[in-house]
C-alpha cells in the first residue's frame, strides 16, 4: 500500500446521559465537538481537513439539504472534497470507502467523517411515513410505521421460511444488553431477560419494543489520512483492508427476498474479496442492530452462519460477553445508543477495540482484524469495512 | 387525515383505474414481465416499450405485520391493523391491508377488495377459502 495507504487516526463520540447529549447542543454543535476531539487525537486540526463526509437528517427541509456545505461553513473550513453520500445508517461505512479511495489516489489528505443528532433532546423522532409522492405513493398510505414495519415484515417472513423464533431474536437483545451493562457510556444497562423481551409491548408483530433500537441523541467523528501523515497520531493507526457497498430497494415491497439481506451479501462479498481474508480471520464483528432481526439477517448474509441458521447461531451466549463470537461490544443500537443513523458508532467501537482502549470488562483481546457492517433504510443498503491493526 | 397518494403523470392511470375497481400493472412488451409499482423503464430488462395490463386481483400473502403502534395519529383509530405484502398472481408484489377478522397466515390466498378513502380508492385484500 505504501505511503498513500489510508488509515484511521482518530475517533470521537459525544457523551450521553440518559440518551441525551450531556452538554446540550444543536446537531451542528455536536458535530463540531466530535470533529475537534477526533482531530486532536490524530494530532491534526480543522485547518488540515480537505475532505468532509457527512450524512444526517438534521436541517431537512432547509440547510440540511446540503449538509457538507452547511457543515463546512459552520466549521469554518473549505474542503475541496465533499461527500454527502446518504444511503441510510450505513452511509458512514461508505464514507470510509470513499475516503480511502480519495486518499489512495492523492485527492485527499485529511478526511473528516462526522455525524450528529439531537433527536431525543428535540423530540423530533416519529414513526410517520414519508410524503406519499413518487415511490412512496404505494407505501405511505398503508400506515406502515417506519422503519420498524418493514423490518417486521422481514422478520415474519424469516420466521415462516426458516422457523426462526421470537426467542431467537430476544437472545440478540439480551446479548446486546449484557455488553451494554459493561459499558459505562451505554444508555440502557439494567439487566434484561429473554422473557422481558418477549413480554414487552408489541410494536409491529413479531417485533416488540425491546426488539427495537433506542431513540437517543449522539454524535461521532472518524478521521482518516494517509499512513505517512499519521505520525502525529497518539494511537495505533487502523488500516482499511476491504470494503463494499450495495443497495437493493427502499420501498419494502421491492425487497428482492424479505428473508435474505441481499445488500449485505453483496457488500460483504466485495469486502472479503478485497481484504483477502476469510471469516476465521475476523476477531471482532460490529454490525448495525436497528432491530434484532437486522443482526440475525446480517450475520447470515455476511456468511458467518448459513442462511436460515441465524436463530441457532445467536443462542447459548455465543454473541454475549464471554462468548465465542464477540458482537456489538458497546451494547449496540439496541442498548448503547441510536441517534437515527448509527453506522459511525460501529466504526468508533471497532477502532477502540482494536486499539485496546475500552474498559477491561468488555475489551476483546488481541483484535487484529474487525468487520464493521452498516445497514441503511429498510434493510435497503449495506456497507462493509474490514479493518486491521499491526 | 390519512396521507393520500400524490399521483404523477407516470402513476395517474393506476389511480384512475382503481376508481373503476381495476388494478393496473405495467407490463414490458419486450420481456413480457409485469411489474409494480409503475415505472418508465422495465426494471427487469430496461426496455421502454411498456403497456398497462389489468391484474386479476388474486394473490397470496407474502408477509404481513400486525401494527400496534400506528404510523402517526391518522392511523390511531385503526390499531391493530394488518399491513401485508401481497404477491399478485401475475408475480409483482404490492403493499396493502388485509381486511376482516380472520387470522392471517403467509401463503394464504387473497383477493382484492376496493375501499374508498377520501378521494381515492385503495386496493385491499381479503382472505378467500381454499
Amino acid at each position: 500500500m505504501g505511503m498513500h495507504e489510508p488509515v484511521i487516526v482518530g475517533v470521537a463520540d459525544e457523551p450521553l446521559v440518559n440518551g441525551k447529549v450531556a452538554r446540550p447542543g444543536s446537531p451542528l454543535q455536536i458535530q463540531a465537538r466530535c470533529a475537534k476531539a477526533a482531530l486532536r487525537q490524530a494530532g491534526l486540526d480543522l485547518g488540515d481537513v480537505d475532505g468532509l463526509f457527512t450524512a444526517g437528517m438534521w436541517g431537512v427541509p432547509g440547510v440540511g439539504q446540503l449538509p457538507t456545505v452547511t457543515l463546512a461553513e459552520y466549521l469554518g473550513i473549505r474542503p475541496t472534497l465533499h461527500d454527502g453520500t446518504n444511503i441510510g445508517g450505513s452511509a458512514f461505512e461508505a464514507h470510509v470507502a470513499h475516503a480511502a479511495l480519495a486518499i489512495e489516489t492523492g485527492k485527499c489528505n485529511v478526511a473528516l467523517i462526522v455525524y450528529g443528532s439531537a433527536q431525543r433532546s428535540e423530540m423530533s423522532r416519529n414513526l410517520a411515513g414519508r410524503p406519499a409522492s413518487l415511490t412512496m405513493q404505494f407505501e405511505t398510505p398503508w400506515g406502515l410505521p417506519t422503519p420498524v414495519g418493514g423490518y417486521a415484515l422481514a422478520a415474519m417472513r424469516h420466521m415462516h421460511d426458516y422457523g426462526t423464533r421470537p426467542e431467537d431474536l430476544a437472545e440478540i437483545a439480551v446479548a446486546a444488553r449484557k455488553w451494554a451493562s459493561l459499558n459505562p457510556a451505554a444508555t440502557r444497562r439494567e439487566p434484561m431477560t429473554v422473557d422481558d423481551v418477549l413480554a414487552a409491548p408489541r410494536i409491529s408483530t413479531p417485533l416488540g419494543l425491546l426488539d427495537c433500537c433506542l431513540v437517543t441523541d449522539g454524535g461521532g467523528a472518524v478521521v482518516m489520512t494517509r499512513a505517512s501523515n499519521a505520525r502525529g497520531a497518539s494511537l495505533k493507526p487502523v488500516h482499511i483492508r476491504g470494503y463494499g457497498q450495495a443497495a437493493t430497494h427502499w420501498t419494502i415491497a421491492a425487497m428482492p427476498d424479505l428473508s435474505s439481506l441481499t445488500a449485505a451479501e453483496m457488500a460483504g462479498r466485495r469486502a472479503f474479496d478485497m481484504a483477502g481474508v476469510s471469516h476465521d480471520d475476523i476477531d471482532l464483528v460490529e454490525i448495525y442492530d436497528s432491530f434484532t432481526i437486522t443482526t440475525l439477517m446480517t450475520l447470515e448474509a455476511l456468511g458467518f452462519c448459513k442462511r436460515g441458521e441465524g436463530g441457532g447461531f445467536v443462542g447459548k451466549g455465543r454473541i454475549a460477553p464471554g462468548g465465542a463470537f464477540p458482537l456489538n461490544t458497546n451494547g449496540g443500537g439496541l442498548s448503547y445508543a441510536h441517534p437515527g443513523m448509527y453506522g459511525i458508532f460501529l466504526l468508533i467501537e471497532a477502532v477502540r477495540q482494536m486499539r485496546g482502549e475500552v474498559e477491561p470488562e468488555r475489551q476483546v483481546h488481541n483484535v487484529r482484524t474487525a468487520l464493521v457492517h452498516g445497514t441503511g433504510g429498510t434493510l435497503s443498503s449495506g456497507a462493509t469495512c474490514i479493518l486491521s491493526v499491526d | 387525515m390519512k396521507p393520500s397518494p400524490i399521483a404523477d403523470p407516470g402513476t395517474e392511470p393506476y389511480w384512475e383505474a382503481l376508481k373503476q375497481r381495476r388494478i393496473l400493472l405495467k407490463r414490458c412488451r419486450s420481456c413480457e414481465k409485469p411489474h409494480f409499482y409503475p415505472r418508465e423503464l422495465c426494471p427487469h430488462c430496461y426496455s421502454d416499450d411498456l403497456d398497462w395490463v389489468e391484474a386479476s386481483g388474486k394473490g397470496t400473502v407474502y408477509s404481513y405485520t400486525v401494527v400496534h403502534r400506528p404510523a402517526g395519529p391518522a392511523y390511531a383509530d385503526d390499531v391493530p391493523y394488518t399491513v401485508a405484502v401481497i404477491e399478485l398472481a401475475e408475480g409483482p408484489r404490492m403493499m396493502s391491508w388485509i381486511t376482516g377478522d380472520d387470522e392471517v397466515r403467509i401463503g394464504a390466498h387473497v383477493k382484492a377488495t376496493f375501499v374508498t378513502v377520501g378521494d381515492i380508492v385503495l386496493p385491499m385484500f381479503e382472505p378467500v377459502s381454499g
